[in-house]
């Protein structure tokens, strides 16, 4: 991509963030000049660059929204919720104009018109938004001595028919002077618009008169930073990894020398890798308001969907996490966020009736504590009921009526965040996709995290998530396994026990146990997961007790080495395909080791086929001595070809999306590359008499469903949850494919036969 | 003058390969290796390269050539930059960069097949011995 256009798409979108927040604070204070100055500026920076570039679908947007924006400024039109609203559509066409660049280099043929057309038409002072105040406010400049005279052109075209018409030229020519940085955007750019010709001059003059229009704040944060790309900060850490090695190296080769000056500048070479090491750990990071100044906007939208009054304050906006942390609790945590609009702040009704004020309050609070980075978002709502959500896992079977009894409030409250609690009336465009709050556990177990919930009732609930500082470096155990070496991230290692006459393996039903203080320990053996057959065993073995989310397993290892901090690093793609590995390290010799995914691990050696939860609701088929036929028990839901439609989860072998140009043709059927193999597709829409679904941005969404051995994708168009419980199958008539239909979540859900499906269209794969 | 295409040379299991110059990283002294459990067969390992972790692949195995002899390793690698990142090649001997006539190359006889088909790329004829040219493509070199 032209570097121009590159740097121009980079800058951008960081205006556009500074822009979106902006206005958000522009809201909660109307009348502050700086704001509305700041907002301007960002835009007309945006819009200067366009002209530079030929960009002029996206320069009559910004334009638009300048225009307004420079009267609001000038006091000549108020602000209000209407042109808060317009302005953010304004700010999220220009970013959908640059994504549209940042794929094609183009601007792309969506059309703006009635965006622009909007913005022009709150440009008149005396809209139904406006009061009378407004009216004499934009009144006063008109009538105004010479000096103020600027803002008036600019309201003059927009509103013709008002009087002071004659002043606009007047004032045009002292004024018109534009900024010296933005001469070049031709502010005379071709624009349809009758105003624009004045407007631009009127308002690029009156920019560089206003106090803050000048202010040297924003170019100086350029001046000392560098934008450094991320590969090259990667590189460098590799090359202060291997320095600390050869450092390490050097240090023991020179201890054996009697040479001062050489123990010397040794010496010092020590102290200047550290402090290089310590430094370049420091350029991974960044505060948290990375992701914060993000949260604003989905508040204020949120909110004004549900018709609420939410504030959204932060403390601690200057924590700081690395890169790749925030990228990774970016998603549970907007969701977390959406939660408590959506379900932990009241109504302005029923606050009041509380005796509340009426605009709830939602507390991001960040701060290092213990080596973890803690996390808290705190609402001021009428906290989670705990009978309600106690009735709910009851009724989902996901705990038994004993249990229910004997647990805490504090248990029952994070029940909400075991899988298979989300519940499907809840689901409204607010509170997602239908992902529950157990993916939202998934993915901060997964980054090493933990989080949970308290509340008071009627008064808060806080929700604490607790995340290292770092995913690059992790503490681990190394383990010896047949005279390979393997880390063992600590985040996942309860205890390592020798294994003698004490503790000795046992097998119930030909798997493996051992008997932990009274308790049945699953165990698993490294060398046989791993299928390691090189090498042998040592005589004394060890036990790694493993914690994968919410089970316990044993790993049998040879022997343990050191507990560690290491540096990890991705496998390359030939591997990615390995589940068992989360990634390679160097150790302090050199040598290569794998870092150990337990998850991964464990799904390998099939121990997490029954979660408790599973436990639970087989206990429960059992009591109930339900039959067969009509009950299913988890359920993967999703949508084709315009229906609601689910499949048995264990029908499910995996879930894949691919780009729809990895799609290729082979003996008539369309097939893909998959895990060193070609799996035919089937479109599911077809197969079920709809019309063939269409990629979504180029991406296929597909259900993997296995049979001995062979595996066919089946085309999809999106997930939509995994429901579990009992779920009543209605036959339907015969057709092919379909089991019958069931209500899901007070939705008709067509239930897939995919054995069927697969038998009548990809027959010659599984005989 | 003709044109010429300049290719890195190496000996494998008593056969000479060539690949592209603009392709080849580096060739280094062997490296220890690790080895990777459940990995498709062509990896045989991961090399530590100054910090960055590489995977090494079995051209070996791609090309059909058996297996290394008893007690014998490779002495030297070459690595190779590709679409996804670099990639080792355990090789038992390097040779000379050599600058060769575009005339010289010839497609892949028809008759050649197994995996080593896809993997080469062209058959270049030096004087007293066939060069066999290979593609730097990653898919086709990982086998995956």
């Amino acid at each position: 991509m032209n570097e121009l256009l590159n740097e121009f798409l980079v800058e951008s979108y960081e205006n556009m963030d500074q822009y979106e927040g902006s206005l958000i604070e522009l809201e909660k204070d109307p009348t502050s000049k700086k704001l509305v100055s700041a907002i301007f500026r960002t835009l007309h920076t945006v819009k200067g660059t366009c002209g530079f570039l030929g960009l002029s679908r996206l320069e009559a947007i910004a334009h638009a929204g300048e225009n307004l924006l420079s009267l609001v400024r000038d006091g000549v039109v108020s602000f209000n919720q209407a042109i808060a609203s317009a302005l953010l559509a304004t700010g999220d066409a220009v970013r959908a104009i640059l994504a549209q660049l940042e794929k094609t280099e183009t601007e792309g043929d969506v059309d703006y018109s009635e965006l622009v057309a909007l913005l022009v038409s709150l440009q008149k002072p005396v809209s139904e938004g406006a009061g009378a105040v407004n009216v004499e406010e934009s009144a006063k400049p008109a009538k105004a001595a010479p000096v103020e005279a600027k803002a008036v052109p600019a309201e003059a075209k927009a509103a013709p028919a008002k009087a002071p018409v004659k002043l606009a030229p007047a004032a045009k020519a002292p004024t018109a002077e534009p900024e010296p940085k933005v001469v070049k955007a031709p502010v005379e750019a071709p624009m349809e618009m009758s105003a624009a010709k004045v407007q631009p001059t009127a308002s690029t003059a009156s920019t560089a008169k206003s106090p803050e229009g000048d202010s040297p704040s924003g170019s100086k944060a350029s001046d000392s930073t560098v934008r450094v790309n991320v590969e090259l900060l990667d590189r460098l850490m590799n090359l202060v990894g291997e320095l600390v090695l050869t450092r390490n190296q050097i240090v023991q080769l020179t201890g054996s020398l009697e040479s001062v000056p050489m123990q010397a500048a040794c010496h010092r070479l020590n102290h200047i890798t550290t402090e290089l090491q310590d430094r370049m750990m420091k350029t991974r990071v960044q505060p948290i308001d990375a992701l914060w100044s993000k949260l604003p906007r989905t508040v204020r939208d949120l909110a004004q969907l549900c018709g609420k009054q939410i504030r959204l304050e932060t403390e601690g906006a200057e924590t700081e996490l690395d890169r790749t942390v925030i990228e990774a609790i970016k998603d549970p945590m907007t969701h977390l966020l959406r939660n408590s609009v959506d379900h932990g702040v009241e109504s302005p009704e029923e606050r009041k009736a509380a005796g509340k004020n009426p605009e709830g309050r939602i507390l991001l609070r960040a701060f290092h504590a213990a080596g973890l980075v803690t996390i808290e978002i705190i609402d001021d709502g009428g906290g989670i009921k705990v009978e309600r959500v106690k009735a709910r896992a009851l009724e989902r079977n996901l705990i038994t009526p004993e249990k229910a009894a004997t647990m805490s409030q504090q248990e029952v409250v994070n029940l909400i965040f075991q899988a298979g609690f989300s519940t499907a009336e809840k689901v409204s465009n607010i509170s997602g996709r239908g992902v529950g709050m157990d993916v939202v556990k998934t993915q901060i177990e997964k980054i090493g995290g933990m989080v949970d919930m308290s509340t008071e009732v009627g008064k808060s609930t806080t929700c604490r998530i607790k995340i290292p500082l770092t995913l690059a470096i992790i503490p681990v155990v190394i383990v010896g396994c047949r005279g390979d070496r393997f880390a063992i991230p600590q985040t996942n290692l309860l205890e390592v026990i020798r294994l003698d006459k004490n503790l000795m393996v046992e097998t119930v039903h030909e798997t493996p146990v051992v008997r932990l203080r009274g308790n049945l320990l699953p165990i698993v053996f490294l060398d046989s997961v791993l299928a390691i057959k090189t090498g042998e065993r040592e005589e004394t073995q060890h036990l790694v007790v493993l914690q994968a989310g919410d089970r316990h397993f044993g790993l049998v290892v040879d022997t343990i080495h050191e507990a560690e901090e290491i540096v990890v690093k991705p496998l390359g793609r030939a591997l990615t395909a390995v589940s068992c590995f989360a990634g390679a390290t160097i150790l302090g010799d050199g040598h290569v080791a794998l870092i150990l995914d337990i998850f991964g691990l464990g799904s390998r050696a099939s121990m997490f086929q029954s979660t408790r939860a599973a436990n639970a609701l087989e206990e429960e088929v059992k009591a109930q001595g339900v039959g067969t036929g009509a009950l299913l028990n988890e359920l993967l839901v999703f949508h084709v070809g315009g229906i609601r439609a689910a499949m048995p989860l264990d029908m499910v072998s995996r879930l894949e999306e691919f780009g729809g140009e990895q799609i290729e043709e082979a003996a008539g059927r369309q097939v893909i590359q998959y895990g060193g193999s070609i799996m035919p597709l089937i479109s599911l829409s077809r197969a079920l008499g709809f019309e063939e679904s269409k990629p979504v941005d180029g991406r296929v969404q597909t259900i993997v469903y296995a049979r001995n051995g062979r595996a066919v994708g089946l085309v999809i168009d999106g997930v939509e949850e995994i429901v579990r419980g009992n779920i009543e199958v209605q036959p339907a008539g015969r057709r092919s494919g379909v089991l019958g239909s069931a209500v899901i979540g007070k939705q008709i859900t067509e239930l897939i036969d995919a054995q069927d499906l697969v038998r009548t269209h990809a027959s010659d794969l599984f005989e | 003058m003709n044109k010429t295409r300049q290719l890195c040379t190496f000996v494998l299991e008593g056969q000479t390969f060539g690949i592209h110059v603009d392709c080849v990283l580096e060739v280094i002294r062997s490296l220890p290796l690790t080895h990777v459990p459940l990995a498709p067969e062509a990896v045989c390992g991961l090399i530590n390269l100054r910090g960055q972790i590489v995977t090494a692949i079995d051209l070996r195995r791609r090309l059909e050539l058996g297996p290394l002899k008893e007690g014998k390793t490779a002495r030297m690698n070459i690595i190779i930059r590709t679409s996804e990142g670099p990639l080792c090649f355990p090789i038992d001997e390097v040779g000379d960069v050599v600058d060769v006539e575009e005339r010289l190359f010839e497609p892949v006889p028809e008759t050649m097949t197994g995996t080593a088909r896809k993997l080469i790329d062209s058959v270049c004829k030096l004087p007293g011995t066939l060069l066999l040219v290979l593609k730097g493509d990653f898919a086709e070199l990982a086998g995956i």
